[in-house]
């Protein structure tokens, strides 16, 4: 093991660190944008809506994101009509494919943890809210939605450490992610632990930081609810 | 039309290594679980921080990481042992074993979260009541412990082995000959990439959903009798 090589090619791994987190972060935001709708179709059981928003959730979580991603950068490619639209310069394009492909992988498994936390939300508060007056949208949007995100943060941060997991995939359609970065250096300097060592140890501490950012946020929006049940237990 | 007929046998035929390959990585899982839950179950503390040290390993570090640090690292420790001991020669590693001993390993981690979580939720009086019969030790475990833990352990059970499923497609990347890798072999000879990995992905699909029909009919037959046990 020659810690100076790793050090040499500090740069190599930084880039891959920065590549590896935008990539996670778009993915996260782009897949829980459209989780959202996902989520409550399937909740609120809207014909036909409500149905493909299962079947899509149920193929793209029974499938590996290997796959995924292969059939949108190397699958795509095989038809003139994609080669020769707009969209080609993009889709030719490792990073966006392997962007893609995270982000419509993820919103199937975050709209699964929304949907959930919708379905766990008491009929009270759905009553409560239309005796308030408040239409079906208007009930989603301001009572609905804010009580399941909070209540999904537990669940949520699992996926956002499944999505740095799944991120390697990206290394292998060519995108010098942290991963990307190591198999750069072991293939550049015939060595194997230096590249795939120094990825190991990135990426638990990314999986560190991110585990104590969620204990954090657990505490600060999550509040609410244990402390109800700490002050029940006080007064007892 | 007529490339599909053609290379699907192909295709199909990694379907036996997909299939050999989880259900081996699925042994090694329970065979790491067991260790992983009995080192977190332990009386000992370090054994105690052994065991979490495992399980926090395994969430820190993606899959592929490891599989590429096992199948590449591993070879050469082995022959760097062999040429310092003289024991053996020039070994190579083989791409089922490397990829069924990572996927073991990794999902060893999750059984042992697995377990310990069905073994916490017995209720204490089981254990009571099985030392109040003069059951000791091994006796306990194997008539009490155990025939309950299935039902606990079923659901989350179930989950590990619908990833560990998918997991198996990262043996595509070490070189071993899956469905994803005869699917982009047909797909780079007949240049119809989209066609095979379709394929590949509905063979996922297939899969998937046999495993959550036989592991429901196991979860009912398990549970068959929740209602009156839990009614009396």
């Amino acid at each position: 093991m020659d810690l100076s090589l790793v050090a040499d090619n500090w740069t190599l791994f930084a880039e891959g660190v920065w590549t590896t987190l935008w990539l996670v972060t778009l993915s996260l935001i782009l897949g829980g944008l459209m989780a959202i709708p996902l989520a409550v179709v399937q909740a609120f059981r809207v014909p036909v809506l409500g149905q493909l928003a299962a079947g899509y959730s149920y193929a793209i979580r029974g499938t590996p994101v290997l796959i995924q991603v292969y059939l949108l950068y190397y699958g795509l490619a095989q038809f003139e009509a994609v080669r020769t639209s707009v969209f080609w310069p993009l889709l030719r394009d490792a990073q966006t494919c392997a962007l893609i492909g995270f982000a419509l992988n993820s919103a199937a498994y975050t709209g699964e943890i929304l949907r959930g936390a919708i379905a766990a939300i008491p009929r009270g508060l759905h009553e409560a809210a239309a005796a308030l007056g408040l239409s079906r949208w208007m009930a989603i949007r301001l009572v609905v939605l804010p009580l399941a995100i909070r209540r999904s943060l537990p669940a949520y941060s699992n996926e956002v450490i499944f999505m740095i997991h799944a991120s390697v995939i990206a290394s292998t359609i060519t995108v010098v992610d942290i991963l990307g970065a190591g198999r750069q250096l072991n293939s550049t300097y015939y060595v194997v632990y230096e590249g795939f060592l120094t990825a190991a140890v990135l990426y638990m501490a990314l999986v560190l930081l991110v585990t104590l950012a969620f204990r954090m946020l657990e505490i600060r929006f999550l509040d609410a609810f244990t402390a109800g049940a700490q002050r029940e237990k006080a007064a007892t | 039309m007529d490339d599909l007929i053609e290379f699907a046998p192909l295709v199909l035929s990694g379907l036996w290594v997909t299939v050999s390959l989880s259900l081996t990585s699925l042994g090694l899982a329970v065979l790491f679980g067991f260790a992983g839950v009995s080192l977190k179950l332990s009386k000992a503390r370090w054994l105690r921080a052994l065991g979490t040290g495992y399980t926090t390993l395994i969430r820190g570090i993606p899959d592929l990481v490891l599989m590429l640090l096992f199948y590449f690292g591993g070879q050469i420790a082995l022959n760097q042992i062999g040429q310092m001991t003289g024991l053996w020669d020039f070994v190579e590693i083989n791409q089922f074993v490397a990829g069924s001993l990572t996927i073991g390993f990794i999902f060893g981690a999750y059984m042992t979260e697995t377990f310990r979580g069905a073994y916490l939720a017995l209720p204490n009086g089981q254990l009571d009541a099985a030392r109040a019969l003069g059951l000791r030790g091994i006796l306990t475990l194997r008539l009490v412990v155990l025939p309950q833990l299935v039902p606990l352990a079923l659901p989350s059970f179930t989950n590990n082995w619908l990833v560990l499923l998918k997991t198996t497609a990262l043996v595509s990347i070490i070189g071993l000959q899956d469905i994803v890798y005869n699917a982009n072999q047909a797909g780079r000879s007949t240049q119809q990439p989209f066609i095979f990995l379709f394929l590949a992905f509905f063979v996922y699909l297939g899969l998937t959903f046999l495993s959550q029909l036989l592991l429901n009919w196991l979860r009912r037959r398990y549970t068959r009798h929740e209602g009156l046990a839990h009614g009396s």
